[in-house]
């Protein structure tokens, strides 16, 4: 948060950690989870729309094929948690980087269309693989130890090491934003034609950080099959997809905060008020509706824009009172 | 003549049916998604469920008012259309100035919302409808029903019919205009936001006109329109959304091709339209039919 003093900054993200840690002996652990696993996928999705301009439809295929492969690494191989993870990463960062070389030739709306058939593609392909267990899913998926050092058979193990994980991600998301790579990225977004007249190679940035994303996504998507114990074709569904983009905007794209106070709003919508899938689809349609309509920015967008201003406002007001005084 | 390359010719004829009847709505939507991104340059996410809601008003008309097909063919795309045209004046057109992402997102949001209140109503399953036409054509070989060929033709029919209004009629025209250069139409005295409403009422109106063809084919079912969306972007995406012409031509070889496909190798039928996608892209970034800008 750039409006902020160094220090203020420091005991936000302490503060921010504090709340991590006593979270699960507040609220239902495997909820936070969640929490924690669908921010992480809508921030590897803002990473894109947000800071590259890439409106991907389509992160459901890196989410629910790492999911799968992770499951079944776990399961059926025997994997440690941290080589099945990297087994499930390792899979997306592949289907990334093939759907990637492809989609991003095209740019705008092209791009939402081909990875939301990129991903119509990967789902088909995961209800007919064998191992998949088609409709079934991989049910029953163990948790493994971690390196051999500890097991993540107890809920809160697995808490914390989901949220280790999860704070990495957004850790390297920060750092990729704020870094030589990411201002190019968004010299991109704000006007591709110069930033490649200036001699950087458009495509070439793109398709790393898309391949990135894939990776985050991916990331995202092996956690919550551990977490659940379960990979299904709901993760590879577009709407998984839908739901990823709901809460980016929910939250506020061009924001770091925003995919994570998203999660936040949407996961526990619902939760609590959504028993039946129809209902679901209704409440992120109705969302959807009020947010494109009313609040573009989001929840973190909209809090930055009220700060600035007061900013603004209190700068003009001051020279003023300095000429009264004289 | 009782096979072509080792397959029955019977199977060969029914199977390519089969995929005509697909490639009609496959381009009746893709025509419609075209129409209204080349002017409006709004992707309708709504095109599916706005497909769905045709056949349920079709449904509904039979249901309730005992009035049948050919009613509903009229009646429905109407009905669409004008939803079309009030969602447009309440919500669309307030997007326009902003970026693309945000139509997409809203139209999206449309989709889930009706796609969730008309499961919430009618369930997941089918509703049956009657087929207008029984009986059937012996053309030798095999025998084709009569309504699917009815469906073939008359999708054909309309998809030519709205080429020839947009491509050769003056009010066609004036859309093309307003689409080239807004501000100066204005300047003739052309009402372009109407312009704009009535493009995006006919598209609407189009895939409700597909929803009634379909009602009797497949079931009436709110999942209907989720299921068809997906693959007709990626059928716009293989034709490329410059031309009219082209995403017609465009639709009905897709449906052609994957009808031959369940024929040959018929695991890959599901997945040769984005096979084709991904080749395409890989020859022709802009699609078969569009042009770079």
């Amino acid at each position: 948060m750039d409006f902020l003093s160094p220090r203020a900054n420091l005991a936000l993200l302490a503060a921010l950690i504090a709340c991590v840690c006593i979270a699960p002996f507040v609220v239902y652990p495997i909820f936070l989870m969640k929490l924690l696993c669908f921010a992480l996928l809508a921030a590897a999705v803002n990473l894109l729309v947000g800071y590259v301009g890439l409106l991907s439809f389509g992160h459901a295929m890196f989410y629910g094929s790492a999911g799968y492969i992770t499951a079944h690494a776990v399961k059926v191989w025997g994997f440690d948690a941290v080589t099945g993870i990297l087994a499930g990463i390792g899979v997306a960062a592949a289907i990334g980087l093939v759907s990637g070389l492809l989609a991003i030739r095209r740019q705008g709306i092209y791009f939402s269309m081909i990875t939301l058939a990129f991903a119509q593609l990967v789902s088909f392909i995961a209800l007919r693989m064998p191992f998949t267990g088609g409709e079934d899913g991989i049910q029953e998926v163990p948790r493994p130890s971690v390196l051999g050092l500890f097991s993540l058979h107890d809920t809160l193990a697995m808490y914390y090491f989901v949220a280790v994980l999860v704070g990495l991600a957004f850790f390297l998301i920060y750092r990729v934003v704020h870094s030589p790579f990411g201002q190019v990225l968004q010299a991109i977004r704000d006007n591709e034609p110069r930033a490649q007249s200036l001699g950087y190679r458009v495509l070439r940035y793109k398709l790393l950080v898309f391949v990135l994303s894939a990776a985050l996504a991916g990331l995202a998507g092996s956690l919550k099959v551990l977490v659940f114990q379960l990979a299904s074709l709901t993760d590879v569904h577009w709407a998984t997809s839908g739901e990823a983009l709901l809460i980016c905007i929910v939250g506020g794209m061009q924001t770091l905060v925003g995919p994570a106070l998203g999660a936040i709003v949407i996961v526990t919508m619902e939760n609590y008020l959504a028993s039946f899938a129809e209902w679901v689809l209704i409440i992120q349609g109705f969302v959807f509706v009020i947010v494109v309509m009313l609040f573009r920015k989001g929840i973190a967008g909209q809090f930055y824009a009220w700060v600035r201003n007061r900013r603004e406002r209190r700068a003009q007001q001051a020279p003023a009172s300095l000429g009264v005084a004289k | 003549m009782d096979t072509v390359f080792g397959i029955p010719t019977a199977a060969l004829v029914g199977q390519l049916m089969v995929g005509l009847i697909n490639g009609s709505f496959y381009a009746l939507m893709s025509l419609g998604l075209s129409i209204i991104f080349g002017l409006l340059h709004v992707v309708n996410f709504a095109h599916g469920a706005q497909y769905m809601l045709g056949a349920f008003v079709a449904w509904a008309l039979l249901q309730y008012l005992g009035l049948g097909y050919w009613w509903a063919l009229l009646i429905a795309p109407v009905v669409v259309g004008c939803f079309g045209l009030v969602f447009e004046r309440l919500f669309l057109r307030r997007l326009y100035a902003l970026d693309h992402v945000y139509a997409l997102l809203l139209t999206f949001g449309v989709a889930l919302l009706m796609e969730g209140g008309f499961r919430l109503q009618f369930g997941v399953s089918g509703q049956p409808y009657p087929n207008p036409l029984s009986g059937g054509l012996d053309v030798g070989v095999t025998f084709l029903p009569m309504y699917r060929v009815w469906v073939i033709l008359a999708a054909l029919a309309m998809c030519l019919a709205t080429w020839f209004f947009i491509e050769k009629t003056r009010l066609g025209g004036y859309l093309r205009a307003a689409n080239e250069n807004a501000p100066l139409m204005r300047t003739f005295g052309i009402n372009v936001p109407r312009m704009l409403m009535l493009t995006y009422g006919l598209g609407v109106g189009l895939a409700g006109f597909s929803g009634v063809m379909a009602a009797p084919i497949y079931q009436v079912s709110p999942l209907m329109g989720s299921n068809l969306i997906i693959v007709v972007f990626a059928v716009v995406v293989i034709g490329g959304m410059g031309s009219i012409m082209g995403s017609i031509v465009t639709g009905f070889a897709l449906g052609a091709i994957e009808g031959l496909t369940k024929l040959i190798y018929p695991d890959g039928a599901g997945v040769v339209i984005f096979v084709v996608m991904i080749l395409v892209l890989a020859v022709r970034p802009h699609g078969l039919f569009g042009r770079a800008h």
